[in-house]
């Protein structure tokens, strides 16, 4: 009975942040700006949202909206399908040089991003990847692509191969002795049993790389080009005249579709970073 | 290391394959087809990381021996000025200073995450089964925020006029109203260690919740009739099955901590980052990238990425030999 009082204070303690961002945003302004906080307001108003994303008052939002979609998305199909190939090799066949392939992977996922800025920046200028103009130019959008994808992949290739070797070997044994080829029996067998895993993985991609802030902000410098995350971190403003509940009111808006996909997936992904060692 | 002790499993492949082998047959091109399919599966994944990531790192290296500003930039051509770089960053007392901080601030994160993520663990153990539904509910929710959000929260809840840190604070009476909670640069870091251990207890708890799992009961039971006490049980017998964990978890803790970057960078607020408050990752990206000191800025980095690779020993052989099938 007295644990079950410790953890509901370490519940309220751990979650208040985000409760008090929904709250806030929900908030009159009058109750935002008072000395004497009101932990739930007794009046909502969705008005911080309309201001939130209103092109007069805080304008981006749609367009950033439009680019993280754009890039995020082509992130998570080019990763899902290259890293899906990879992951086949890696959980079905040995050859020379696999155990080289793994370590590079792992060592990538270990690599700190603030330290590669430098080199990734001069390339891509060099090569009018990275844009200052508006609208957001094609060479732009590949650089910030492939810039998310090389840190997405060894992530998405590792855990793709944990959910195929998921799958017993029998299964597609049998269906070759049933006369299937070794194609057949991989479209017929092994692709609809890992499909829940790809769809776990894209979802945790898409995830990473929505929430991606470094590479994003230097890559895509001008305001017309913001990804979602980008387009927060600018929204503030000096702090005297911060439109808090706007501001609540559009962090609210940016974590929602993370939020709901990573309730989805979390089960299923959570222990791919750590499973050598949960396993004993 | 402990690795010798495990049976290399790839050893073992290998002399099954020469076996095979031995069973040599006519050279076919259906054959050398067959043994090429494991390259060509890996080759798009390996080029575009080899382009995009190979290429910058060799690059890391040429530049940081170059003088590169913006002018070599337009020219898209540095001048060789030898260990130059290295020479001024490594006289440059602020390095020393950064690094020592980073050094610093990156023990109390790691040892706050793991110490409380383990506590909570624990108590997930300890708690009936809808407290524990719900905190971990709670736990999955603040996993997910993302790190540009978390910011912008704690940032509202710190705010000087009317944040509800004081607000809370002020009625307990630890703080008067309206603390500057960013007064110094070591309020400042405090600030920064709160935003990140929140954010990285909910996946030590639940990785270490789910080691606690591989306790024998009968073991702890045993113990327990044998008259040890809570803490002696934790010693004797959860923490040394927990050891594995907690080294993995400690490992990326460190590698993740010593990196810090977004969540320095803009709860400081770039308007307020300077030499007094610098970690690594915003001093590389101050000094070389805000800069565009790119030649210097490449010899930082250089040396951080080393740092790093260095503390990533550990968990790259760990998870490298995870693999072994």
């Amino acid at each position: 009975m007295a644990w079950n009082v410790v953890g509901l204070v370490v519940f309220a303690v751990m979650t208040f942040p985000v409760f008090w961002m929904i709250s806030t945003a929900l908030k009159p302004d009058e109750e935002i700006i008072s000395g004497t906080p009101t932990w739930l307001s007794t009046r909502p108003t969705l008005d911080h949202f309309r201001d939130a994303i209103d092109p007069t008052l805080h304008p981006g939002f749609w367009d950033a909206v439009k680019n993280s979609l754009i890039v995020v998305g082509a992130t998570v199909v080019l990763s899902i399908v290259l890293a899906f190939l990879a992951a086949v090799a890696l959980a079905k066949y040995r050859f020379t040089g696999r155990k080289l392939f793994v370590v590079l992977m792992i060592g990538i996922l270990m690599l700190p991003a603030a330290g590669l800025i430098i080199p990734l920046y001069v390339v891509l200028a060099r090569y009018g990847l990275t844009n200052q103009d508006d609208p957001l130019p094609t060479g732009a959008l590949a650089g910030v692509i492939l810039t998310f994808m090389t840190f997405l992949l060894p992530f998405a290739v590792w855990t793709l191969r944990g959910f195929i070797m998921g799958v017993p070997k029998e299964l597609e044994e049998a269906a070759m002795v049933d006369g299937s080829s070794r194609l057949g029996a991989f479209l017929r067998i092994l692709l609809p049993l890992v499909a829940p895993g790809l769809v776990a993985t894209s979802i945790f991609v898409f995830i990473t790389a929505w929430n991606e802030y470094i590479f994003a902000n230097v890559i895509l410098s001008s305001q017309g080009n913001h990804t979602l995350t980008i387009w927060l971190s600018y929204f503030s403003g000096t702090s005297r005249n911060t439109d808090w509940g706007a501001l609540m009111a559009a962090s609210t808006l940016t974590a929602i579709p993370v939020v709901v996909f990573f309730l989805l997936v979390q089960r299923k992904i959570a222990f791919g970073l750590t499973a050598g060692s949960v396993k004993g | 290391m402990t690795s010798n002790q495990v049976p290399d499993t790839t050893a073992v492949a290998a002399g099954l394959d020469s076996h095979r082998a031995r069973r040599r047959r006519r050279f076919s091109w259906a054959r050398l087809f067959r043994a090429s399919v494991p390259y060509l599966l890996l080759l798009p994944v390996a080029a575009v990381i080899g382009f995009v990531l190979g290429y910058p790192l060799y690059k890391l290296v040429t530049l940081s021996f170059q003088q590169y500003g913006l002018a070599e930039l337009i020219q898209r051509k540095g001048t060789w000025i030898g260990l130059d770089n290295y020479e001024s960053v490594l006289r440059d007392s602020i390095f020393w200073e950064t690094l020592l901080r980073t050094v610093i601030f990156t023990a109390a994160n790691v040892a706050l995450t793991i110490v409380l993520g383990t506590l909570i663990a624990l108590l997930l153990v300890r708690v009936s089964t809808w407290m524990r539904v719900l905190l971990t509910a709670g736990l999955v929710l603040v996993w997910s925020m993302p790190a540009v959000v978390a910011v912008q929260v704690f940032y509202w809840m710190t705010n000087f006029q009317n944040g509800v840190l004081s607000y809370v604070l002020a009625q307990l009476g630890f703080v008067g109203e309206q603390h500057d909670w960013y007064a110094t640069s070591f309020s400042k870091l405090a600030m920064v260690t709160l935003l990140v251990v929140w954010g990285a207890i909910p996946f030590v708890t639940i990785t270490v919740y789910a080691g606690l799992a591989q306790v024998p009961r009968e073991l702890v039971e045993a113990a327990e009739i044998d008259g040890a006490g809570p803490f002696r049980v934790f010693w004797d017998v959860t923490f040394p099955i927990l050891k594995p964990i907690l080294l993995i978890l400690t490992s990326l803790s460190i590698i993740w901590d010593f990196a810090v970057f977004t969540q320095a960078w803009l709860l400081i607020s770039p308007s307020q980052i300077d030499a007094t408050n610098y970690l690594m990752g915003v001093y590389v990206f101050v000094e070389g990238y805000a800069q565009s000191d790119f030649g210097r800025g490449a010899a930082i980095s250089l040396l951080m990425v080393v740092m790093v690779a260095t503390l990533s020993v550990i968990p790259v052989r760990r998870m490298a030999r995870s693999d072994d099938v």
